[in-house]
């Protein structure tokens, strides 16, 4: 196992793009009540959609399913989903939004919000990409695994769509890669810490 | 298919062996330098998203370290201009959430309606692309000429740019689907001239705006306003100097006067909650009630 004793993660940040969907349903779905981690998801969607996919991944998981919004806390055992349109910023405790420039064009992008989990929760954090058709995601990886973090990728061999897993895995060739339900297994079998509250 | 993996030109960022207890320390000390030299205090901006904006400004600079940065930008007035820009700048677009617009117009505008004059703030208005969709929305209301709009920045470079009434042509059919789903009455087109790679919108919409400079953090309020607009400003603070932006609004709301946030942020995590109700479910639109 990864962690060392006494080690726990406080924080999933997942990313994905094409077929993201299906396989995020699947995830969420396959988590346990009991999941003690906070957890991030990037999806690459158009600016303007709506709340649907937040309702689509509570329809599949017991876990609390919130869209982020700027400032809000962050809690063990919720599932935060980026807000299209938006960067999504992990501080301390809680999200920040902001509406810089697309990087690689995309906003939200993966790589933003995974380095500032990195830089926020470093050794703490388990970065995961899954199915996708771009690169985003794969310098963020590198920085959370650089930072001590946890790098998953799925196996682009069972992915939707290959190129984000695979870029995932030339960035990051310390990353454990594995077919979904093996995220999945591996994740519930992590331990947990739970995130630290912020001071002010 | 081969996908690059990247250089890592597109995520600015400290070298792998930085230390971060260090770098905050760098940052810290750098906002203080800037804040004791030239008078802007950055000081309780949201850390992360100042220090992705810092290390893009040391990428930018053909910089290493943020305190090399803080050297430069000391010594060289120029570099503080870039700095500044790269710090205040919110990136917009007409008719930005033309949902959120509809709902004024159909929400809020009604109420407008009941004043014999009108006072409307745009804090921290950027390049003016939401001041300038306020004015075409209230020409079409037939308010605008009981309305004065008041569209303030920190910083003058962008407010130049807001005057001139020029946005990029490029953007215009992005503009129109936007005018159009958030209920624009007439042709998008009528409102502006094309020329060269730029769309100058009409003079006469700019008749009732004043655009001045302004700092959140540090100035206080100068009018009382029935509606204050402050969209995806906030984001870019930290809690507590949200809470004493707040506390500004809310001295300089009139009772009952709306203030209007983006899409994604809230009054929920702030102190004002109590003081302000709903006015849309789906909106970021308070009513001051108390």
């Amino acid at each position: 196992m990864a962690a060392s004793p006494g080690v726990g993660y406080d924080l999933v940040v997942v990313g994905t793009s094409w077929g993201g969907l299906a396989a995020l349903r699947t995830l969420v779905s396959g988590l346990p009540d009991s999941f003690q981690m906070a957890v991030t998801i990037v999806q690459h969607r158009h600016k303007d959609s709506d709340h649907l996919l937040r309702t689509l991944l509570q329809e599949r998981s017991s876990l609390v399913v919130c869209e982020v919004e700027d400032k809000m806390p962050l809690e063990h055992g919720h599932i935060y989903v980026a807000p299209p349109d938006y960067h999504t910023l992990v501080e301390p405790g809680h999200f920040s939004l902001s509406t810089d420039a697309p990087v690689r064009y995309s906003r939200p992008s993966i790589d933003v919000t995974f380095s500032s989990a990195a830089d926020s929760y470093t050794h703490r954090t388990v970065g995961v990409v899954l199915t996708g058709a771009n690169a985003d995601g794969a310098d963020g990886l590198r920085r959370i695994s650089d930072r001590g973090g946890l790098a998953l990728v799925q196996d682009p061999e069972t992915a939707e769509s290959k190129p984000m897993p695979e870029a995932a895995r030339r960035a990051v060739p310390r990353a454990r890669v594995m077919p979904l339900g093996g995220i999945i297994d591996y994740l519930s079998s992590l331990p947990a810490g739970v995130p630290e509250r912020e001071d002010a | 298919m081969v996908v690059p993996v990247s250089d890592g030109q597109s995520l600015p960022g400290p070298p792998l062996a930085y230390n971060s207890d260090l770098e905050r320390l760098e940052i810290e000390l750098l906002l203080e330098g800037v804040y004791r030299h030239y008078g802007f205090d950055f000081r309780s901006y949201a850390y992360a998203s100042i220090r992705r904006r810092l290390w893009k400004r040391v990428e930018g600079e053909g910089l290493t370290t943020i305190s090399e940065l803080q050297a430069r930008i000391l010594h060289d007035p120029d570099a503080m201009e870039r700095l500044l820009l790269d710090l205040s700048v919110n990136v917009t677009a007409m008719f930005r959430d033309p949902s959120f617009y509809k709902e004024f117009r159909e929400r809020i505008i009604p109420l407008l309606r009941t004043y014999p004059f009108l006072r409307i703030w745009h804090a921290g208005c950027s390049t003016g692309e939401e001041v300038f969709s306020m004015a075409i929305l209230l020409e079409e209301e037939g308010l605008y000429d009981r309305a004065r709009l008041y569209a303030t920045d920190i910083n003058d470079v962008v407010l130049q740019r807001a005057r001139q009434g020029i946005f990029p042509l490029d953007r215009m059919q992005e503009y129109t689907e936007n005018y159009l789903r958030a209920g624009g009455k007439r042709s998008f087109s009528e409102y502006y001239t094309a020329k060269y790679d730029g769309a100058l919108f009409n003079s006469a919409l700019t008749r009732n705006i004043v655009f001045s400079q302004h700092n959140l953090v540090t100035d206080r309020s100068f009018a009382e306003f029935h509606v204050i607009f402050c969209r995806n400003v906030l984001i870019y603070f930290d809690k507590a100097l949200q809470n004493r932006v707040h506390s500004l609004f809310y001295g300089s709301l009139v009772m009952f006067g709306v203030l209007a946030l983006g899409s994604k942020e809230s009054l929920k995590f702030s102190q004002y909650e109590p003081c302000y109700e709903k006015i849309s479910q789906s909106e970021k639109l308070y009513r001051k009630v108390r």
